[in-house]
């Protein structure tokens, strides 16, 4: 410390007087000259709008593009993503966000609601929008964004809370996110936010995980109806159609029969008919004929056979009768 | 120090003052705000709502900034009982806005106490209006919405429990919703306060609560379970009756049809025959006479025994070879 000023000194002394005053100035003057023109543009991308402030006082809003301004804090200029889609996550997040406002700020809270038949369910659902109106949304509104997620969670509940369970979880989704997408624009015009909302999309809509098991077992019990209808509707189709092709087979076997009957009784006929008209000619001779030869066929066959006179009376007690009986 | 440097400082300061004084005489009013100037505290003239460069009194007179847009307040979340005596916890928010920045800086000066009397006002008119009504008045909005029916649940019975039905309401959720904003809108217009909209945010139910809320969840859903299983048995019982009924039908139709069919065929053969058995009394005698001789055949078997008298046709020579034969007797 004791040593070190005269040492500066002896380094300063010869050094100082050398550089000459308008150096100074127009180096001075050179970097006044580069921070005046670092400040006095700026550039829009393709995606946004720019909107110029002279003195805290709305000037203009410009198109992408290289632009000019008058530095020092005159104009003021604020980028605005006018062309992009952003969005809102309700209930949930996906991380990686850009926007700060898109992710749910309390997942637990905003997803519960009370449905219209005063059940409880969860609800995560997103919103697109865009900012449309720059003026509007940078000075009519302060925190246009959190009064975007304010306003539909208050229209998303409106419209849940007119829905039943049945129609929140399954069968309503379409009709609820069309209802809360006209609720939020409206509300959105009406707090003059300079954003057009664009899409409303539900995503998981669950009943709470206390009652989920129940919804489940509702779901099982509809397929153990489907179920036993198809059981049933098996047994019927495994019966019934055999039931009618084996009908249908009767009916064919008693048409046969049918068929049957009538072409042997011509048949018969025919033959009958034919022998008939012989035995007209000459009838005694061929009775007689046919009964010879019936007789004739059947006499050798028969096992017995008695021949008495016809004056014998009184025969019947001798006639082996037993032994033919005792050969049956 | 000498007097030349003396006079370089002096002249710096003086520059400086000078400076200070100039730029002391001007202010910008962004887009956004509104300016009440002050002298000793005190409000001078009316505030500057137009935007851009504006002049003052230099050093007597102090610029208060003043927003007019419109500015959010959200409400802590109060657990209310209804009217019903269920508790929820209801979490508002409302739009508003500084109407009257001169009524509004002399009675609360800044935001923070804004957002306290909005606290107080709003939270107690939003007590007042929940305590007054029922739960379902302000869950539900539109009192004439008829809700969907699940098509797999429409047989269960609409009277019996709460299942696909939204209870009736008077008034409903933006009825209230206004209420509590036409009672807080008078109050805080005493503070230069424009209140645009009031909402309830969040309307959820009490975590001492939640447990009957989930067990009447349970108990309609297994009463729609119980439906689905009674139903599935009842439909299947119908099906093998169905099937029984069918196969009797089936069965007997077919039955009446083949008898029908077989007794025409005898009818129809038995018609042919006696047609022709019957043409005339020759044909009669003849046929007769065949079926006598076929019966024969049929009859005698190498069991028979038969008894011949030489009287018979057949063994008349036997006795007599003169004898004349007879006429052949129909056989017996």
């Amino acid at each position: 410390m004791t040593n070190q000023p005269p040492a500066i000194q002896t380094f300063q002394m010869p050094h100082m007087p050398r550089i000459p005053v308008r150096t100074i100035v127009s180096i001075a003057a050179i970097i006044l000259l580069i921070i005046l023109t670092w400040t006095s543009y700026y550039t829009v991308q393709a995606e946004s709008e720019a909107v110029v402030l002279r003195f805290g006082k709305f000037l203009k809003t410009v198109e992408p593009g290289l632009h000019f301004k008058l530095p020092l804090g005159i104009d003021e200029v604020t980028v605005l993503p006018t062309r992009r889609q952003l969005k809102l996550e309700f209930g949930f997040f996906t991380p990686g966000y850009t926007n700060t406002d898109q992710p749910a700020k309390d997942v637990a809270e905003e997803r519960s609601m009370v449905t219209g038949d005063l059940n409880a369910a969860l609800v995560e659902w997103v919103v697109q929008y865009r900012i449309d109106d720059p003026k509007q949304y940078l000075f009519d509104v302060r925190n246009p964004a959190q009064t975007l997620r304010d306003l539909s969670e208050a229209a998303m509940r409106e419209v849940i809370g007119d829905r039943t369970v049945d129609e929140v979880i399954t069968i309503g989704r379409q009709d609820i996110e069309v209802s809360a997408l006209a609720r939020m624009q409206e509300l959105a015009k009406r707090y003059a936010l300079g954003v057009r909302v664009d899409q409303v999309q539900l995503k998981n809509v669950n009943p709470p995980a206390e009652v989920q098991a129940s919804f489940n077992e509702v779901n099982k019990a509809q397929q153990d109806r489907e179920n036993a209808i198809n059981i049933a509707n098996g047994d019927y189709n495994e019966a019934v159609p055999r039931a009618r092709g084996q009908a249908d087979q009767a009916i064919r076997g008693a048409e046969g029969y049918r068929f049957k009957r009538v072409n042997e009784a011509e048949g018969d006929v025919a033959s009958f008919n034919a022998v008939l008209a012989q035995y007209v000619n000459a009838p005694e001779i061929t009775r007689t004929r046919l009964y010879l030869e019936t007789m004739g066929d059947v006499l050798p066959a028969a096992g017995e056979k008695i021949i008495i006179d016809d004056t014998m009376r009184n025969l019947l007690p001798i006639l082996p009768l037993n032994k033919g009986l005792e050969k049956k | 120090m000498n007097a030349r440097g003396c006079l370089i400082l002096v002249s710096i300061v003086l520059a400086f003052v000078v400076l200070r004084i100039f730029f002391g005489c001007f202010f910008a009013v962004y887009q956004t705000e509104q300016v009440i100037i002050t002298q000793f505290g005190k409000p001078v003239g009316e505030p500057i709502t137009d935007s851009g460069l504006h002049f003052k009194l230099p050093i007597i007179q102090e610029i208060n900034r003043i927003d007019k847009r419109f500015l959010e307040w959200d409400g802590l979340p109060v657990a209310i009982p209804t009217r019903d005596k269920t508790y929820i916890h209801v979490d508002t928010f409302a739009r508003w806005r500084i109407s009257d920045a001169k009524t509004f800086f002399v009675r609360l000066r800044d935001e923070r106490s804004a957002q306290s009397r909005l606290e107080d006002i709003l939270g107690s008119e939003t007590r007042n209006a929940v305590a007054k009504h029922d739960l379902i008045e302000i869950v539900r909005t539109d009192k004439d919405r008829k809700p969907l029916r699940d098509e797999n649940l429409k047989n269960v019975p609409t009277g019996l429990g709460t299942i696909g039905v939204l209870p009736p309401i008077q008034y409903g959720r933006l009825k209230i919703e206004d209420e509590i904003k036409s009672k807080a809108a008078g109050k805080l217009a005493e503070f230069g306060i424009d209140l645009l909209d009031v909402r309830l945010k969040r309307v959820n139910y009490n975590p001492d609560v939640l447990d009957r809320i989930y067990q009447r969840m349970i108990s309609e859903r297994q009463q729609i379970a119980q439906r689905f299983r009674s139903e599935g048995e009842g439909e299947a019982a119908r099906i093998a009756g169905q099937k029984e009924r069918d196969l009797n039908e089936i069965q007997s139709t077919a039955y009446r049809q083949v008898q029908q069919i077989r007794g025409e065929a005898d009818g129809k053969a038995t018609e042919i025959y006696a047609h022709a058995y019957t043409q005339n009394p020759q044909a009669a005698e003849f046929y007769n006479f065949l079926k006598s001789m076929d019966t024969y055949r049929k009859v005698l078997t190498k069991d028979s025994t038969l008894v011949f008298s030489t009287d018979s046709d057949l063994f008349g020579l036997l006795k007599r070879a003169s004898a004349k034969p007879q006429a052949l007797p129909p056989a017996h």
